[in-house]
C-alpha cells in the first residue's frame, strides 16, 4: 500500500481499520542468494538496494532483536559530509545527496531536515584549522562556510559569548546542507521498501555460526535453523568482531560505549545542530522540543549498551558551557549504543579474506549519516564481488598496506593507548 | 560507575582512573615482520566477555594495573599490578 494524502483520507473514512503492516513477517526459507546479518539501518538499506539493483536475488535480513533496536534507534540523527580527507568527503557527500530524495524514494517520511551543522572555534588556531578543513570541502565541491563572530551571534544568540566561558568562542564554520532525520523512520522506511521488493526480514533470529568450504561461504547457522546462501553481508556494528570470530577473522576494531541524552521538551530556540570539538559535545533540538546532547565515547571496551555517570556529567557540563540557559533543564532520558571503533576512525566496507563474505562496519560514532551511501555501494560490492570505487579506500586490508584514513578527531586512537 | 579495586588504594570510582587498552597484546619478536607488526598495532580480540585490560590510577597512586573485567556485565574478576614481565 502506497502512503499518500489520498490513502490517509480513504482510511479515515473507514476509521483507520484497513492499514496493513509496514513490512511482512515471512518464515525463514532454507536457501537464499544473499543473507544480510543485522537489521539496522545499514543492513536493511543494503537489502533494499540489493533487491532494487537486481530483483532476481533472493535476499534475507537476519536480526537477532527487532528492526532498528540497535544503534539506528540510538544515534543522535546528525547528517553531514564535512570531512577533510578526500576519500571521506566524497563518500559522505554521495550519501548526503542520496538522503535528499530518500523520503520520496522510500515513500516513507524520514523527516529529513537540512538545518545546517555549526562547528565552533575556540581559539585562533581553531579558526585556522577549521577554515583549512572547510576550504578543503570546497575543493571537493561540498558546501562549507566560515562564519564571523557577528554572523554567528545573529544565528545563535544563545551561545555563551562571554570571555569568561570555559572555552570562549572565537568563530565558527557551517555546513548548511547538513541536517537531521528521524532515525526510527529510516529503519522502518527501508524495512518496508525492502519488504515490498521481496526481501525476507526475519526478526528474533540470531546467527550462531557461518559455514565455510574451500575459503568460501556455503551456509549460515541461526537460532531458526541452517540456511544455505551464496553470499553473506555483515552489518552488525558493535558486534562485528563477534561475527568475524566465527570465521576465524580478527578485526582492527574495539567495541566502545557512546552515550546520548535528551532534556525535557522546551519551546524551539535552536534551529541548527551545534558542535564544539573542544568541549567534545554536540547539541540539536528535536522536532518534539527536546535538547538532544551527545559527546565522546566512555573510553573502555564494552558491549553493555549502558553508560556510566562520569561521562554524562562531562557531556552535560559541555552543553551548559555552550548554552548556559540549558542549566535549569532536567534530563529526561539517557542511553548508550555500542560503537564499532576502528583503529583509524574510518569505516570498513568491502570484501574479506573469505570469499563471498563482505563486511560493512567500523562506523565509529558516525554510521547513521552514511546509511544510504554505504548501503548502496555495499550492495554493488556484493553483486559484483569487487570494491565500489567510492568505498574502495575503506578496504579491510588498508591496515596492512598502510593506506590508513586517519581523519583527525575520529577513531579510538590506538596510538594513545 | 565502575568501582575498581586499586592494589594500593582499595576500591575507587572509575573517574580516578584512565584506561590503557587491551593487556593481552604481545610485541612481535621479529623486527622486520611487517605483517606481524601491523597485526600487533591494529588487530584486537575485542571479546564480548572477559577482557584483560590496562588501567592506571591517574588521580590516585598512579600505579598501572591489569584488570580482568566483563565487557557486558562490567564485573571485575581480578586486579593485579602491571609489571615489566606481565603481558
Amino acid at each position: 500500500m502506497r502512503y499518500s494524502l489520498f490513502s490517509i483520507a480513504r482510511h479515515a473514512l473507514n476509521s483507520h481499520k484497513g492499514w496493513t503492516e509496514a513490512w511482512k513477517k515471512p518464515p525463514l526459507q532454507r536457501q537464499y542468494d544473499v543473507v544480510i546479518i543485522g537489521g539496522g539501518g545499514h543492513g536493511l538499506a543494503t537489502a533494499y538496494y540489493l533487491a532494487k539493483l537486481n530483483n532476481n536475488l533472493r535476499v534475507a535480513v537476519l536480526e537477532k532483536g527487532w528492526i532498528g533496536g540497535g544503534n539506528t534507534g540510538r544515534n543522535t540523527t546528525g547528517i553531514r559530509s564535512n570531512y577533510f580527507l578526500s576519500e571521506n568527503a566524497k563518500f559522505y557527500d554521495y550519501s548526503l545527496k542520496l538522503w535528499k530524495n530518500l523520503t520520496q524514494e522510500l515513500n516513507f517520511n524520514l523527516m529529513f531536515s537540512q538545518r545546517g551543522w555549526v562547528s565552533l572555534c575556540h581559539s585562533s588556531s581553531d579558526v585556522e584549522r577549521l577554515a583549512t578543513r572547510y576550504n578543503a570541502l570546497r575543493l571537493n565541491d561540498i558546501d562549507g562556510d566560515v562564519l564571523t563572530l557577528d554572523q554567528l551571534k545573529t544565528m545563535l544568540p544563545d551561545l555563551n559569548y562571554s570571555p569568561d566561558a570555559r572555552f570562549p568562542i572565537s568563530g565558527a564554520v557551517i555546513q548548511r546542507r547538513g541536517g537531521v532525520a528521524r532515525h526510527d523512520a529510516v529503519a522502518w522506511g527501508f524495512a518496508r521498501a525492502a519488504s515490498r521488493l521481496g526481501v525476507d526480514i526475519i526478526e528474533n533470529c540470531r546467527v550462531t555460526d557461518i559455514n565455510i568450504d574451500k575459503n568460501s561461504v556455503t551456509s549460515i547457522q541461526t537460532s531458526k535453523g541452517r540456511v544455505a546462501c551464496k553470499k553473506i553481508g555483515i552489518c552488525v556494528a558493535g558486534h562485528s568482531s563477534e561475527i568475524a570470530r566465527m570465521v576465524g577473522l580478527k578485526l582492527p576494531m574495539e567495541t566502545h560505549l557512546l552515550q546520548a541524552m535528551v532534556t525535557e521538551p522546551v519551546k524551539p530556540f535552536l534551529d541548527t545542530g551545534v558542535v564544539s570539538p573542544a568541549l567534545h559535545c554536540y547539541i540539536s533540538q528535536t522536532d518534539k522540543g527536546e535538547i538532544l546532547i551527545g559527546g565522546g565515547i566512555d573510553g573502555y571496551n564494552s558491549y553493555s549498551q549502558r553508560g556510566t555517570w562520569p561521562k554524562i556529567e562531562e557531556i552535560v557540563s559541555g552543553a551548559i558551557s555552550m548554552f548556559p540557559r540549558l542549566r535549569g533543564l532536567k534530563l529526561m532520558r539517557t542511553w548508550a549504543g555500542i560503537m564499532d571503533m576502528t583503529m583509524d576512525g574510518a569505516p570498513i566496507i568491502g570484501q574479506t579474506p573469505i570469499k563471498h563474505l563482505y563486511i560493512n562496519g567500523g562506523w565509529c560514532i558516525g554510521g547513521f549519516k552514511a546509511i544510504p551511501g554505504a548501503a548502496r555501494c555495499f550492495a554493488k560490492t556484493i553483486i559484483n564481488d569487487e570494491p565500489h570505487p567510492l568505498t574502495a579506500p575503506f578496504s579491510l586490508d588498508r591496515f596492512r598496506t598502510g593506506r590508513l584514513l586517519n581523519e583527525s578527531g575520529a577513531g579510538n586512537l590506538p596510538h594513545k593507548q | 560507575m565502575l568501582l575498581i579495586p586499586c592494589p594500593f588504594c582499595g576500591p575507587r570510582p572509575e573517574d580516578e582512573f584512565a584506561y590503557g587498552g587491551d593487556a593481552t597484546l604481545v610485541t612481535p619478536e621479529e623486527e622486520n615482520n611487517v605483517e606481524a607488526i601491523a597485526d600487533y598495532i591494529f588487530l584486537r580480540d575485542n571479546p564480548r566477555g572477559w577482557h584483560k585490560e590496562f588501567w592506571t590510577h591517574r588521580y590516585g597512586c598512579r600505579c598501572w594495573m591489569i584488570v580482568e573485567r566483563h565487557t557486558v556485565t562490567h564485573k571485575i574478576k581480578s586486579v593485579s599490578l602491571a609489571t615489566s614481565t606481565s603481558q
